[in-house]
C-alpha cells in the first residue's frame, strides 16, 4: 500500500509541480498587469495584499466559470449550479477529438498541425448532410458524422500521401492546408448551396432536428451526447495502438522509420493511413461541434480547437487517456476564462499563457527539477517529434 | 548513390513536365479558350522617378500569346537542357515568369495594373518573412530547430510598438525590438540546449505563450490606455539620391524605410559570414556534425546558444517592421502567421540565405498579386486568390523542391559522449 502510494506520489509530482509553477506565474502576470495593483506600489504591504486579491479573485472566477457556481442555483434547482461544468465538457468534447488526432500522429512520428483544417472539413460535411437531407433519427446523425469524417479523412490523408510520395514535410503541408481550409469555408458559406436563405452574413442553415445529438441534462444545460462519442474515440485510439497490427505498424514507423521499412512495413501506407485516421478524428470533432452544440455552420466554427489540440496532445503525452484529461482541463480553462473576463476584467487570453507554461514545464522535467532543487524525479521518456529529416 | 541520382533525375523530369504542361495550358486557355476581350494597361511610374515608359497598353489576348509564347519557348529550352543533362533552373524560371505574366494580362483585361507598385508591395510584404527566415536559417544551420519565429516576430512587434509609443521615438522602438526577439531566443536556447526539450514542441509552445501574453497585454493595457501605450510613430522613407530616380528599380529598392535597408545589409552579411568566415564554418560544422566539431575544439552548445540569440536579434528587427517600420500601432496577433510562412520560405529555399530570400519574395509577390487583383476587381472569388500563396507553397514543396535536406544535426541536442 505504502509503495503504491509513494509510486502514485512520484507519478504526479512532475505534473503537480508544473501546474503549480504555471499557475503561480500566471497569477503574477494577472496581478502585475493590473492598474489598481500597480498604483499601490508605494506601500509594500498594501501592494502584496492587493496583488493577492486580484489574482485570487481571478482564480475564483475561473473556478466558478468552469466547475460550479452557487449563484446560478438561486431560483433554479441545485443542478443549474453545474452549468459551468456542462460548458467545460461542451468545450472539451471537440478538443478531445482534435487532441486525439494530434496524439495519434505523434505516435507515428508525425506532427499534425492540420487538425484545424481537418476540423473545418468535418464541420462542412456534417453540416451539409445535416441540413440538406431528410433522414430518420439516429441514421441522420450517423450519416452526417460519417460525411464529415470522410471529407476530413481525405483532407488529412492527402498530407500523408504527399509526404510519402514527394518527401514534403507534414508540418509545412498542414500549416498551408489550414490556411486553405480557412479560406475555403469562407467561400463555401457564400455559395447558394450553403448560405442560409434570407441571410447575407456567412452562416449555413441549421441542421435538422433529426441530425442533432441529444442533450444529456435537459434544455438548460448545453452538455450533449458528443462527450460519449469522444470517449469512445479515445478508447478506439487506445485499442488501435495497443491491440492491432496496424497500430503496431504505426508505432514502429514512429519509433524508427528506417527499421520499420527494413522489417517490411510499407511506410507510405502507414503515413497515409495515419493521417487519414487523424483527419477523421479531427473531422469528427468538427461534426460533433456542428451536430451537438452549434447546429449551424459558421465561419468561426473551428475557433482554435485545432491549435489547442496540439497543446492538449502534448500535455496528454500523446496517450489517449492523458489526452482526455488534458482536454477536460483546457475546456475548464476556456469556460472559466470567459467568466473571469466578464466578472473580473482579466482578459481570457491569459488562459493561453497558462496552457503554454504547463506544457513547457511538463516537456522539461529537468527544468522543474532544477527549479525545485529535486535530486530525482520520475518522468516518462520525453515526448519527441521528428526534426525535418525524420 | 545511383538511387539518389535517379531520384534527382525524376524530380528534374517532373519539373520539366509540369512547366511544359502549365505553359501549354496557359497558352491555350488564356489565349484561345477564354481570351480577355479588352486591353490591359501596365503602369510603370509610381513616384517621382525618371520616366522611361509611363504605361504600356496591349490587347489582353495578344499579350497572353506573347507571354505564353515566351514560356513555351523556355519550356522547349528546358526540355533540351534536361536531355543534355544541363541546369534547368534558368529556363524554368523564365517559363514561370511567362505563365505569371500571362495570367496577370488575362485577369486584368480592361483594367490597370500598377506593375511597379505590385513589385514594391511584394518586397514590403516579404520584409518580415525575410527577417524571420534569416532567424530560422541561423538557428537551424547551427542545429537548433526554430519554430518560434512567429513568437519572435510578434513579441518584438509588441515591444517596439510599446517602447516607441512611450518614448515617442521610432529609434527606441527599433532598438528595443531585437532585445525582445532575443528574449524569446533566450527561452528557446535555454530549454533546447540546457534542458534538451524537444525543439519542435518547444517552438510551438513558445508561440502560444507569446500569442497569449501579447493578446492579454493588448486588451489589458494597449486598448484602454491607447493614447500612451499604442501610438507608435513610424520611420519615414529615405530616398537615396539618384538611385531612387531609376525607373522601376528606384521606387522598389531605393525609396524605403531604414528597416528595409537594414534587411539588405543583414542578408548580405549573413550570406558572406556563413560561407566565408570562421564563424560561418563553425556554425555549419555544429549543425552538420557536432561531434566532429567538438573534437576539433569548438564548444558546440556555447556556439549554438550564441547563434540562437543572434537569430532572435535579427527576427526582432523584422518584428519592428510591423509597428515602427510600417503602421505604427500594434494590433492583436498582427503577424498573422508570417513566422510560419518564413519557416516555409526557409525550407523552400533549402536552408540557403539566397534561396530563402527568393522564396520569401515569391510569397510576398503572390500575396500582393492577390490583393491587387482583388482591388481592381477580377471575377475570381477573393477567397481563392487568398489561397494562392499557400497552394503555391504546397506545389513548391511537393513538386519543385522535392526531398529537401536539413542540416544533419538539426533539432538534435548535443550531449558530450554521444548520448542522445
Amino acid at each position: 500500500m505504502r509503495t503504491s502510494l509513494a509510486k502514485f506520489g512520484q507519478a504526479i509530482k512532475l505534473p503537480g509541480l508544473s501546474f503549480a509553477l504555471a499557475f503561480t506565474l500566471t497569477g503574477f502576470t494577472i496581478a502585475f498587469s493590473d492598474a489598481k495593483v500597480l498604483s499601490k506600489i508605494g506601500s509594500p504591504l498594501e501592494f502584496i495584499k492587493s496583488a493577492g486579491a486580484t489574482a485570487g479573485n481571478a482564480y475564483l472566477a475561473l473556478f466558478q466559470g468552469s466547475i460550479f457556481d452557487i449563484n446560478l442555483t438561486k431560483g433554479h434547482n441545485f443542478f443549474q449550479g453545474f452549468y459551468p461544468l456542462s460548458e467545460t465538457i461542451v468545450i472539451a468534447t471537440p478538443l478531445i477529438l482534435t487532441g486525439l488526432s494530434v496524439a495519434l500522429a505523434f505516435k507515428s512520428g508525425l506532427f499534425n498541425i492540420g487538425a484545424q483544417g481537418q476540423f473545418i472539413f468535418g464541420a462542412i460535411g456534417a453540416s451539409y448532410v445535416g441540413f440538406h437531407f431528410q433522414l430518420p433519427i439516429v441514421i441522420h446523425v450517423i450519416a452526417a458524422a460519417l460525411a464529415g469524417m470522410a471529407l476530413a479523412a481525405i483532407w488529412g490523408g492527402a498530407v500523408g500521401l504527399l509526404k510519402a510520395k514527394t518527401g514534403a514535410h507534414e508540418v509545412i503541408l498542414t500549416i498551408m492546408m489550414n490556411y486553405i481550409a480557412g479560406y475555403f469555408i469562407l467561400w463555401i458559406l457564400k455559395t447558394s448551396q450553403f448560405l442560409r436563405p434570407g441571410r447575407i452574413d456567412p452562416i449555413a442553415p441549421e441542421v435538422n432536428q433529426s441530425a442533432r445529438l441529444p442533450l444529456l441534462a435537459g434544455a438548460n444545460l448545453r452538455i450533449h451526447a458528443g462527450i460519449f462519442i469522444a470517449l469512445v474515440a479515445a478508447l478506439f485510439v487506445w485499442w488501435l495502438l495497443t491491440k492491432t497490427t496496424i497500430g503496431y505498424k504505426f508505432r514502429a514507423v514512429g519509433a524508427n522509420g528506417q527499421a520499420a521499412k527494413t522489417a517490411g512495413i510499407s511506410v507510405p501506407f502507414v503515413l497515409t493511413a495515419t493521417m487519414a485516421i487523424c483527419g477523421a478524428l479531427a473531422g469528427l470533432g468538427g461534426a460533433v461541434q456542428v451536430l451537438g452544440s452549434e447546429h449551424a455552420l459558421n465561419a468561426d466554427i473551428a475557433g482554435s480547437f485545432g491549435f489547442d489540440a496540439i497543446t492538449v496532445a502534448l500535455l496528454g503525452r500523446a496517450q489517449p487517456l492523458g489526452t482526455v484529461f488534458a482536454a477536460l482541463l483546457f475546456g475548464a480553462l476556456h469556460a472559466g476564462g470567459r467568466t473571469m473576463q466578464s466578472n473580473t476584467g482579466v482578459p481570457l487570453d491569459i488562459v493561453l499563457v497558462t496552457q503554454a507554461l504547463i506544457v513547457l514545464f511538463i516537456a522539461a522535467p529537468t527544468f522543474v527539477r532544477f527549479i525545485f532543487r529535486l535530486k530525482k524525479l520520475n518522468s516518462s521518456a520525453g515526448l519527441t517529434s521528428k526534426g525535418w529529416n525524420g | 548513390m545511383s538511387e539518389i541520382r535517379s531520384s534527382v533525375e525524376k524530380r528534374r523530369l517532373r519539373g520539366v513536365v509540369v512547366i511544359t504542361l502549365l505553359s501549354s495550358l496557359s497558352f491555350l486557355y488564356f489565349g484561345f479558350i477564354s481570351p480577355g476581350k479588352n486591353k490591359t494597361t501596365f503602369g510603370f511610374v509610381l513616384n517621382n522617378e525618371w520616366v522611361l515608359i509611363k504605361e504600356w497598353v496591349i490587347a489582353s489576348a495578344t499579350g497572353v500569346k506573347i507571354f505564353s509564347g515566351i514560356s513555351l519557348v523556355a519550356s522547349v529550352l528546358a526540355i533540351l537542357a534536361y536531355r543534355k543533362r544541363r541546369q534547368i533552373v534558368f529556363p524554368v524560371g523564365v517559363a514561370t515568369f511567362g505563365i505569371l505574366m500571362s495570367f496577370i494580362t488575362w485577369a486584368a483585361s480592361g483594367k490597370f495594373i500598377p506593375l511597379t507598385g505590385l513589385l514594391q508591395g511584394a518586397l514590403l510584404l516579404a520584409v518580415p518573412l525575410i527577417f524571420g527566415s534569416m532567424s530560422g536559417l541561423i538557428c537551424e544551420r547551427s542545429g537548433v530547430i526554430n519554430i518560434a519565429i512567429e513568437g519572435q516576430l510578434l513579441a518584438s512587434a509588441f515591444v517596439s510598438g510599446v517602447v516607441a509609443s512611450l518614448t515617442h521615438k521610432t529609434i527606441w522602438g527599433l532598438i528595443a525590438a531585437p532585445i525582445a526577439g532575443a528574449a524569446i531566443s533566450f527561452l528557446l536556447a535555454t530549454f533546447a540546449i540546457k534542458f534538451s526539450v524537444d525543439q519542435v514542441i518547444l517552438g510551438f509552445v513558445l508561440n502560444v505563450l507569446v500569442i497569449g501574453l501579447t493578446d492579454f497585454l493588448y486588451k489589458k493595457l494597449l486598448v484602454p490606455y491607447q493614447s500612451t501605450w499604442n501610438t507608435a510613430p513610424t520611420f519615414g522613407k529615405i530616398e537615396l539620391p539618384i538611385l531612387s530616380k531609376i525607373p522601376v528599380l528606384g521606387p522598389i529598392f531605393f525609396s524605403q524605410s531604414i528597416v528595409v535597408y537594414l534587411m539588405f545589409a543583414i542578408v548580405a552579411t549573413i550570406t558572406f559570414a556563413l560561407f566565408k568566415t570562421k564563424w560561418g564554418l563553425r556554425t555549419r560544422a555544429i549543425g552538420e556534425h557536432p561531434t566532429a566539431a567538438d573534437t576539433v575544439g569548438i564548444d558546440v552548445n556555447k556556439l549554438r546558444f550564441k547563434n540562437v540569440i543572434i537569430a532572435g536579434l535579427i527576427a526582432g528587427v523584422g518584428g519592428a517592421y510591423y509597428t515602427v517600420g510600417s503602421v505604427g500601432a500594434f494590433g492583436k496577433e498582427m503577424t498573422a502567421g508570417a513566422g510560419f510562412i518564413a519557416l516555409a520560405a526557409l525550407i523552400f529555399g533549402k536552408w540557403s540565405p539566397i534561396g530563402a530570400v527568393f522564396a520569401a519574395l515569391l510569397f510576398g509577390f503572390a500575396d500582393n498579386l492577390q490583393s491587387t487583383l482583388t482591388i481592381i476587381g477580377v471575377s475570381i472569388p477573393s477567397e481563392f486568390m487568398l489561397m494562392v500563396p499557400y497552394i503555391a507553397t504546397i506545389i513548391a514543396v511537393t513538386g519543385l523542391v522535392g526531398r529537401v535536406r536539413a542540416p544533419a544535426a538539426d533539432g538534435v541536442p548535443y550531449l558530450r559522449g554521444g548520448a542522445h
